[in-house]
């Protein structure tokens, strides 16, 4: 664990006792239960904006605290062991994040303080294939009049259902793969011609498939510099890359705290399975894997707030190493619960099925392990 | 990483610039490194002189109370003069096990006498300590030693033998575990200090899969040592050996210093270039080989990791957190990665990187196949990797001791 400033304590305890009383993973298999369309439970959300977490990172001239990026790891450290499902991530950190990098004050001025409220869900719109690929843009972006029309698909868009307002990004020249002539727009989700289809997930967490059919915006739509958005996307998705990795942190600690505290109680040959030397050195090895994912997710949070220069890396190491560990972590803790965790009264089955998405999500572990030999010239 | 502490610390930086820069010899920067790898020579020339100054000066042990010839620094302190060092090149001539395991031990368990006898000449690197703890019979099961050591009144008289003494043969003393009571087993351990030069001490080089080691077989016959040389009480020696073994496994993760994991076994250079130089790489400046590629990446990240938990531990010790949990892993993720490093130099390497010795291969490519060899070594000793996940198991996790068979 960092060491914290007392502000940071504060706030990770509050996320602590709310999730564990108000938030445990229940309430998450209760939502999942109702078929909830949004993946998430809007009542609790509002209890979340109500405590300040959608505003951590928001500049406090637009009703943020301001607290930075390793203060809202904390909190997503602490929803991602109970599973807490929530637009926290998607809005409050991701697309919070694009328009406070790119936006203009207009923009800020519009946006910013309805999402550090919890009143307007934004996302980002960016992966088109079955693989996190930021580069590999097809949707175009036309130019025409004052302003561009929006053609194209864009999928698994995380609370793609509960967005009000999606960060698209769209190819405004080059080709498919390019870097250069990836444009960022923001799009209202009620705009004329954008459509959304909900997808229901193993993780049960909200997504959809969103379609833009000639979608017109104006010059004011657009975040950031034409053709340049390809620089601010990658920034705006390590934030989110880093956010994501703390979620999976608590989840692969809680999972591992569960699977841990069944070892010392299950009953077999008349010890404690936790006695057999098999599963010990397994349990060591668990944790020595999340002992180094911690050192890498708090790494790459710090380096977001300071600014460093080996933020990229330290990104891609942390969603690499975390998504490595949570894999093992999700998958132990099935096979160490043994037919109970078949079950799906059981929770392990719930942290298997976030496990693979979150690692998908944003980059899974061989596009970070790749990302992370290219920056370092290799 | 940012400095700490502030005026002060800025003041004592000052005084330690200035003080290297009067003492330390221009001529040996950088000439540091494996002058103790090689062997035990004799320093001579300005090493010598070099050595005499910073040993007087008490800063080759700078956290060690002053009283006994040490720096009497605080840690914060100790970390600046290392900074210091580091920024002109300059290297500490005081190590091995005296530095290492030995002194930091018998200040807390030795009585004054030991300590003012033995602290200093190791606080000025006059005397080459060895460690006589693993035996034929006790490796793992490190309290199952049997060297005998009698009570003969005015002495006591010792029996038996030691194995993996690194050092053994350069080695003017040995801090030694005994069996002083038969009957019982951890209960039954005392430590006693062994003059290596005695009658009846007998040291024999052991021949290793990387060639000649440091490592020796030790053999004690009706060896005198008196009766001052007990470290604690009789029968008390293996609450010291645990300590002491603490010590030993902090120095071998390669982490406590901020080091690179695990690098002490291996040729240096980093893997992704070694790679780019021996495998080639595409038009993108990619390693041609995606499948090695990709494994040399997983392996930097491991690096990564292991140096940032370095730091973590480092940074949350220093806080009030106590000590750090990450602590215990270190020396096993330290010491994988060391030999995942030399693995994947020996594979990149290819042919090249099969050289037993002679022409036809860099000196670079014959150090690669012997620290291959000799790290196997890292995941064996100290604890092995096994022992150090019950470790892990017990004292971190709280589960219980491990049993050996089910129904089956």
């Amino acid at each position: 664990m960092a060491v914290l400033t007392e502000e940071q304590s504060m706030l990770r305890d509050a996320a602590r006792t709310w999730t564990q009383e108000k938030s445990p993973v229940t309430a998450f298999r209760k939502m999942r239960d109702s078929g909830a369309e949004l993946g998430y439970d809007p009542a609790a959300f509002a209890e979340m904006a109500e405590m300040g977490w959608t505003g951590v990172i928001i500049p406090e001239e637009y009703g943020g605290s301001d607290f930075g990026y390793l203060s809202l790891g904390l909190i997503l450290e602490e929803t991602g062991r109970t599973l807490t499902a929530s637009p926290l991530l998607s809005s409050a950190l991701a697309a919070a994040s694009a328009i406070i990098l790119g936006g203009s004050d207009a923009q800020k001025g519009a946006y910013l303080p309805k999402i550090a409220a919890g009143e307007l869900v934004a996302t980002l719109a960016v992966d088109e294939g079955p693989h996190h690929n930021p580069e590999k843009v097809a949707l175009a972006a036309k130019k025409g009049g004052s302003g561009y029309s929006l053609s194209g698909k864009k999928s698994f868009v995380l609370e793609g259902m509960a967005a009000g307002l999606y960060v698209v990004s769209a190819r405004t020249s080059g080709k498919p793969g390019d870097k250069e002539g990836i444009t960022l727009f923001l799009v209202a989700s009620d705009a004329k011609g954008v459509s959304r289809k909900a997808l229901k997930l193993a993780d049960s967490r909200g997504a959809a498939n969103v379609t833009f059919d000639n979608v017109e915006v104006g010059a004011d739509a657009v975040l950031g510099e034409a053709d340049k958005g390809g620089e601010l996307l990658e920034k705006v998705l390590d934030r989110a890359r880093a956010g994501l990795a703390a979620e999976m942190l608590g989840a692969a600690n809680q999972a591992f705290d569960v699977t841990l505290d069944y070892l010392k109680t299950r009953v077999q040959f008349g010890q404690v399975i936790g006695a057999f030397q098999a599963l010990q050195h397994r349990a060591a090895k668990m944790f020595t894997d999340l002992e180094l994912a911690r050192s890498c997710v708090e790494a790459a949070l710090t380096a977001i707030d300071n600014g460093a220069p080996d933020t990229a890396e330290l990104v891609s190491l942390a969603k690499a190493k975390m998504g490595d560990t949570l894999h093992l972590v999700s998958n132990e803790m099935v096979q160490m619960h043994g037919g109970i965790g078949m079950t799906d009264a059981h929770d392990a089955g719930l942290y298997l099925k976030r496990a693979r998405a979150a690692e998908a999500s944003y980059g899974g572990q061989s596009y970070h392990r790749d990302r992370y030999a290219r920056l370092n010239g290799y | 990483m940012a400095d700490f502490g502030g005026a002060d610390l800025d003041a004592f930086r000052t005084e330690a610039r200035e003080w290297l820069e009067a003492n330390f010899p221009p001529a040996l920067k950088g000439k540091g490194g494996m002058m103790y790898l090689e062997g035990r020579e004799e320093l001579s020339g300005d090493a010598a002189e070099w050595k005499k100054r910073i040993g007087d000066k008490g800063w080759g042990v700078p956290t060690w109370p002053k009283a006994y010839g040490g720096g009497g620094l605080e840690p914060a302190q100790g970390r600046v003069l290392q900074q210091e060092m580091n920024r002109i090149g300059a290297w500490n001539p005081i190590g091995g096990m005296g530095v290492m395991m030995f002194g930091p031990t018998l200040l807390e368990y030795g009585n004054e006498e030991q300590k003012k006898e033995h602290i200093p000449q190791i606080a000025h690197g006059e005397v080459a300590w060895c460690q006589g703890f693993s035996e034929p019979g006790a490796g793992s099961d490190l309290a199952s030693l049997s060297t005998k050591c009698e009570d003969k009144g005015d002495h006591y008289l010792v029996n038996g033998s030691k194995i993996w003494t690194s050092g053994g043969q350069w080695a003017d003393k040995c801090f030694c575990l005994v069996r002083t009571d038969t009957s019982k087993k951890h209960e039954g351990i005392s430590f006693l200090l062994i003059d290596m030069k005695a009658p009846g001490v007998e040291v024999r080089p052991i021949k290793l899969i990387a060639g000649a080691s440091p490592f020796c077989e030790t053999f004690f016959t009706d060896v005198k040592v008196p009766k001052e040389n007990l470290v604690g009480p009789l029968n008390g020696g293996w609450t010291i050996a645990k300590r002491l073994l603490q010590h030993e496994r902090s120095g071998l993760s390669g982490g406590g210093g901020g080091g690179g994991g695990g690098g002490m076994f291996g040729v240096g250079g980093s893997v992704p270039s070694l790679a780019k130089t021996y495998v080639g790489v595409d038009d993108k400046g990619r390693i041609v080989d995606s499948d090695l590629r990709s494994r040399i990446a997983a392996h930097d990240m491991d690096r990564r990791a292991f140096q940032l938990t370095a730091m973590r531990t480092i940074v949350e010790s220093r806080s009030n957190q106590g000590p750090s949990a990450a602590t215990s892993i270190m020396k096993n993720a330290g010491t994988k990665i060391g030999q995942d490093q030399a693995e994947l130099t020996l594979e990149i390497m290819g042919n090249q990187g099969l050289g037993w010795e002679g022409e036809g291969f860099s000196s670079d490519e014959l150090a690669a196949v012997r620290g291959w060899l000799g790290g196997k070594a890292t995941t064996i000793f100290g604890g092995s990797h096994e022992i150090q996940n019950n470790i892990i198991s017990k004292r971190i996790l709280g589960l219980p001791d491990p049993v050996n068979s089910t129904s089956n």
